[in-house]
């Protein structure tokens, strides 16, 4: 048993802080390529999901996850609400019942928000969009995890990845969403949610080295 | 951006930023009680009589700040409900899916959605919460704005003006008892054989962001804006409202194609800070454009429907009729915003 769903909770709660801090770095990003409205989106919508947490806050991290992405869809809007929503959810399923989380279903956990967000939003690599954050991370944490990496290290490498995904996003033209509509004027400026998303992923990684595991992987 | 907002007042007749959908949604509701009630948290506008038993439900929805598109909307023989998102931000599945169940007649619900990336994306969630509950759900979606020219490679072309004729029409098939699946079809035809393009004089300013969207010089114009102020085709020298009536029609003529002999409905929108009398100066110039191409002009619409806030502009939309699209159009409609024969 690598990760608990306390450490789960400390992931959504820390995460929620830096949104909050960087509410107007995300909607600068934002304001440049797209109608400056990420940062007070989703700092709008973790706010709401403190609140909501707060109430199932010793549950299972299936509860902890689920309950977020709901927080998400019903507080959002816009597009990021559906896509980070359907993230946790998916996130959330792949994790449901359960309090202590082995390193492969808290990565897999991943993937299946992953796979959500990209069904649900239908980019591609290198659309210049969230994607291009979460899908090496994701990929990187499993590679590390079959090298023999444990579960902190292989976040950890997930994190470094989703940071270079972020910033290749910056030479990328947009092919989705309303920063498209700018074609070439989209090169040259990072993508807002690519930067949201690779916060996330660097505020798991500082979770599970923060709290004390349970115990060291043995998976 | 919001901080400034509330250190500074903007000279906006609001209270708050964060209390403006709510309190505007009161007001109609206060001012229309005969046609519409509220509901608040989700967020919806319906109307009064929902559901009709054995009536297809129109729902439809999006930001805010586009008034009177779409609560304005909402009545007999046009929407049963409206999701009023923020400002300019698409509303959210819980309001769509709350909508969708208090005007399921039975019937089905027909979706109307335009063709944002938020809007989609929220409405697909709504749906599937609705279906899971048993509704019958279908969507169409609205994309006429020719300003948009590289639609493959970007999120496609915009819905604008072309989604209050959708609803019109739709509402008065739907008003009339075709089924969800013919309802259906009315409005992918409406929406297949429109077409719209913008301009804008002024931007609008959202109240949360506390300042203008973009920046214009005061001889400048934007030709091709969106109903968010995003960007068009170009920016240019301001000039004579017939010059500008002319590059816009001549562009949607020319998409379809527009041909002589055709029949059509002309449409010319305010953006919200443009006066009636320069609309009509505009639409003198639309519907000789039109004749003067043997394109019989037999319906149209004047005014601002679907607006950007106080943003200075318009926009022209060309619908290509047939006896169906007539007849609905023609239909008996009583909603806050448009009312005739009735």
């Amino acid at each position: 048993m690598a990760a608990t769903s306390a450490q789960i909770y400390n992931w959504l709660e820390r995460y929620a802080g830096i949104v909050a801090e960087q509410k107007q770095y995300l909607t600068g990003l934002d304001a440049a390529i797209g109608d400056g409205d990420h940062g007070i989106n989703m700092d709008r919508g973790f706010q709401t999901v403190l609140v909501k947490l707060a109430p199932v806050s010793d549950k299972d991290a299936g509860t902890l996850l689920k309950t977020t992405g709901m927080a998400l869809v019903g507080s959002v809007g816009g597009a990021g609400g559906p896509l980070y929503g359907t993230f946790f959810l998916r996130a959330g399923a792949a994790l449901d019942g359960k309090s202590e989380i082995s390193d492969r279903d808290l990565v897999g956990a991943l993937e299946a928000g992953l796979k959500g967000v990209v069904e649900r939003g239908k980019a591609n690599p290198n659309d210049k969009t969230m994607v291009d954050a979460l899908t090496p991370a994701v990929a990187r944490a499993k590679e590390s995890l079959d090298g023999g990496a444990s579960l902190e290290e292989a976040l950890a490498a997930a994190a470094d990845a989703a940071e270079e995904g972020m910033k290749a996003t910056i030479p990328l033209k947009a092919l989705k969403g309303r920063a498209s509509y700018l074609g070439d004027r989209s090169i040259g400026h990072q993508d807002p949610g690519a930067t949201s998303s690779y916060l996330l992923l660097r505020a798991l990684s500082d979770s599970l080295a923060a709290l004390p595991q349970q115990a060291k992987s043995t998976t | 951006m919001a901080e400034a907002a509330v250190t500074t007042r903007l000279k906006k007749l609001i209270n708050t930023p964060e209390t403006e959908v709510k309190d505007a949604m009161a007001g109609m509701a206060a001012a229309h009680s005969d046609l519409i009630r509220v509901e608040y948290d989700p967020n919806v506008i319906i109307r009064k009589d929902a559901p009709k038993k054995g009536k297809v439900g129109l729902v439809s929805g999006g930001g805010s700040g586009h008034e009177p598109l779409h609560g304005g909307f909402v009545g007999v023989g046009m929407l049963d409900a409206a999701c009023p998102g923020a400002v300019f931000t698409s509303p959210t599945p819980d309001q769509m899916a709350r909508a969708t169940a208090a005007v399921d007649g039975g019937a089905g619900v027909l979706h109307i959605v335009k063709n944002y990336t938020g809007d989609i994306l929220n409405f697909e969630m709504a749906a599937e919460l609705a279906r899971g509950e048993g509704a019958k759900v279908n969507a169409v979606i609205t994309n006429d704005d020719v300003a948009v020219q590289d639609s493959l490679y970007t999120a496609g072309r915009r819905g604008v003006g072309v989604t209050v004729l959708v609803e019109k029409i739709a509402g008065g098939a739907a008003e009339a008892g075709a089924n969800l699946d013919a309802v259906t079809e009315l409005a992918k035809k409406v929406n297949a054989n429109g077409r719209s393009m913008g301009m804008a004089l002024t931007s609008a300013i959202v109240p949360a962001a506390g300042k203008p969207t973009f920046e214009i010089s005061d001889d400048e114009m934007e030709l091709g804006i969106g109903i968010h102020g995003e960007p068009g085709r170009e920016r240019t020298k301001l000039k004579s409202a017939d010059e500008i009536a002319e590059i816009l029609t001549m562009a949607v003529v020319n998409d379809i194609p527009f041909k002589a002999g055709d029949e059509v409905l002309a449409f010319v929108n305010g953006m919200g800070g443009t006066p009636l009398i320069e609309l009509y100066v505009v639409y003198n110039a639309v519907h000789r454009y039109l004749t003067g191409r043997g394109i019989k002009v037999t319906r149209s619409l004047v005014g601002p429907y679907i607006t950007s806030l106080e943003m200075a502009g318009c926009s022209v939309t060309i619908l290509k009729l047939d006896a169906e699209t007539t007849k609905f159009w023609d239909a008996p409609v009583h909603t806050p915003a448009l009312r005739w024969r009735v």
